[in-house]
């Protein structure tokens, strides 16, 4: 089947400076995926396209580019599937990256962001013995968070790091919670402390975009939420995005339902510079009828709830 | 065509002009209704990360009260139906973990779920039980000549293991809608991505730059409005807009305002069927929405 791809170009050196869609016609069947479309182009058609990719089977993550719009690895993807899809096949380089040339981009806020973590087990004394079944027993506990490609995918689709490029971001955060879960590790609590901070684990939005794109579904956001567990297990339960979860259940816990006067209420009680921000839009949304009166009795089916907590805390 | 209706948090609290107008549209339409008029809160995936058995249990009770009356069940908010409708397919397809969380459930509640439930938010009910030519009839006042921008949000599209209605990656069932009122459906980056409300009240900044960034890309392709199937979205984009504003024009200029009315899905459909938009609870809003209805008028 004859197909046309249209490819994000740009070469800073070359005369059109800025980036600019060129399309390409060709022949492609069911087997064809992007990344033999584009190495096609680049045998027959025109060999300055720029791209990155190795290993042609979802291993290496370097051939992560945005396509129809969305992360995808170039070696993963149907061509045909693609435009069934969408009806078209656009092809572009990784989203929020700078762009080098073409299709590659500096991966280096990626790099940065996962060495920000400290990727690697941290022990006093390498040599001690380490038995060999605490290592058989993480396996369940890493959830799927050690299958990580570093292709990139979810870092350029993070809605928190299009707002915040200082946001450790997904893949970082996911790793640090594959060390977390290591028993061999010595600075666990210093580590999850840290992440504690802005930029760290309370700073994700919860867009679900990075489970979603993940080639090798490793599924950061649920790690990320693992780490918010962790955290408060340990007590670390003082920043306003721990006391949105503890408060939030509070509520719920009381009234059966969600009071949305209370819970910011609650969540800032005490901390008088919030509070004094708050007040305007409160008075506004009070205005329009959006505040719930905290004072009114619990609506109906509360106590079919407050058995269900009690039922969970025995 | 009866549903077992859940209006959520929401829709009876900050939002009450979600529900107002949802019992509009399906009284108008012939939808009938049982409201779970004593429902509980999903727990928006909050409670989950606090304690997920409880997450599951709260919700457990939701099924096993719509199962008792046989019904399926609507959801009206983009949220609910994300965490509601997760869990619900997790608990028919892990009969291990449905056994666990019944043993709780029937203690605390005596009500047991057995996994027969269907959730589905109005959106779809809309497009595919219901159906675009069986609506067609109802619109009576075709929103001729408006441009409306869809906003799906996230928790209605992923992760796609828990809704699979919508391709998440290019999803038509708003557009749909839209274009049987008798409006245009606007293209613009951002359709698809989050609101920022989940982070509002911890990391302010964050949400309102996406705020911003959201409402901004409707206006340039030149939406007179924004249509949500989420409630939270609609909270986010519509009370922190003013805010956003200000974000918007540190990097378009002051002269680039936003001013744009975020309308609940069941209030453009109820706007389409010629209700007055002091019967779908327009005063609720904080951004004006006198310069969409004129020109809808
Ligand atoms: S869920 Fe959180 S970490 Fe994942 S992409 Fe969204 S904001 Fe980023
Ligand atoms: S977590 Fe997934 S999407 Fe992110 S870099 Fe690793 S493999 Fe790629
Ligand atoms: S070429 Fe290695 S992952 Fe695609």
């Amino acid at each position: 089947m004859r197909i046309t791809i249209k490819i994000q170009r740009f070469n800073p050196e070359s005369e059109i400076k800025k980036a600019h869609w060129v399309d390409y016609t060709l022949d492609a069947g069911r087997e064809t995926t992007v990344l033999l479309a584009l190495i096609k182009i680049k045998e027959e058609i025109d060999g300055t396209l720029t791209f990155r990719a190795s290993c042609r089977a979802s291993i290496c993550g370097s051939d992560l580019m945005m396509i129809n719009g969305i992360q995808k690895l170039a070696c993963r993807t149907s061509v045909l599937e693609e435009i069934s899809r969408h009806g078209k096949l656009q092809v572009g380089p990784m989203d929020k990256m700078p762009v080098i040339k073409d299709l590659v981009v500096d991966m280096d806020p990626f790099w940065q962001k996962l060495k920000a973590v400290k990727p690697y087990v941290e022990r006093q004394n390498d040599d001690a013995p380490v038995q060999s079944e605490t290592l058989t027993n993480i396996q369940e506990d890493l959830e799927n968070a050690d299958a990580c490609i570093m292709c990139g995918a979810c870092l350029s689709a993070c809605n928190s790091f299009e707002a915040s490029s200082d946001f450790l971001g997904p893949a970082a955060l996911a790793k640090a919670y594959r060390i977390q879960v290591d028993p061999r590790d010595e600075m666990r609590i210093d580590r999850l402390t840290a992440l504690q901070e802005d930029n760290g684990i309370w700073d994700c939005v919860r867009c679900v975009y990075c489970v979603q794109v993940c080639p090798k579904d490793v599924a950061p956001m649920e790690q990320i939420v693992r780490l918010r567990r962790l955290s408060i297990a340990a007590n670390m339960t003082e920043s306003i995005g721990a006391l949105h979860i503890t408060k939030f259940t509070e509520v719920v816990g009381e009234e059966g339902r969600l009071n949305e006067t209370k819970l910011p209420l609650l969540m800032t009680w005490g901390n008088f510079k919030k509070m004094f921000q708050m007040i305007p839009l409160g008075i506004k949304m009070l205005i329009h009828g959006k505040s719930p009166n905290p004072f009114a009795d619990p609506p109906a089916g509360h106590k079919a709830v407050r058995a269900i907590f009690k039922g969970r805390k025995k | 065509m009866k549903y077992a209706y859940y209006p959520g948090c929401a829709g009876k609290g900050a939002t009450p002009e979600l529900h107002q107008s949802t019992m509009k549209v399906v009284n108008g339409l012939g939808i009938e209704v049982h409201e779970l008029d004593a429902f509980n809160c999903c727990g928006a995936g909050v409670i989950s990360e606090a304690d997920p058995d409880l997450a599951y249990t709260l919700n457990a009770r939701t099924l096993a009260t719509a199962e008792a009356l046989h019904l399926d069940i609507m959801t009206v908010c983009g949220t609910c139906q994300g965490v509601l409708g997760g869990i619900n397919k997790k608990l028919q397809k892990d009969k291990s973990l449905r056994k666990r969380i019944n043993l709780g459930l029937q203690k605390s509640t005596g009500l047991t779920y057995n996994g027969t439930v269907k959730v589905k938010h109005i959106q779809w009910i809309l497009v595919k039980d219901f159906g675009l030519e069986a609506l067609k009839p109802f619109i009576s006042n075709p929103l001729t000549d408006v441009s409306i921008a869809p906003f799906y949000g996230c928790y209605i599209l992923r992760p796609e293991s828990a809704t699979g209605f919508d391709d998440w990656e290019n999803p038509q069932s708003l557009e749909k809608l839209i274009k049987t009122m008798g409006a245009y459906p606007v293209e613009y980056d951002g359709r698809t991505k989050c609101c920022g409300f989940p982070v509002f009240l911890e990391k302010e900044k964050i949400a309102t730059e996406l705020v911003a960034n959201r409402v901004g890309s409707a206006k340039k392709a030149g939406a007179d409005a924004m249509v949500t199937p989420c409630p939270l979205c609609h909270m986010g984009l519509d009370i922190y807009q003013k805010d956003a504003e200000k974000i918007h024009q540190k990097k378009e200029g002051l002269s680039h305002t936003l001013d744009m009315p975020v309308l609940h899905l069941p209030q453009l459909l109820g706007l389409a069927m010629g209700y007055s938009p002091e019967s779908l609870g327009m005063k609720h809003h904080l951004m004006p929405t006198a310069p969409l209805i004129q020109k809808i008028h």
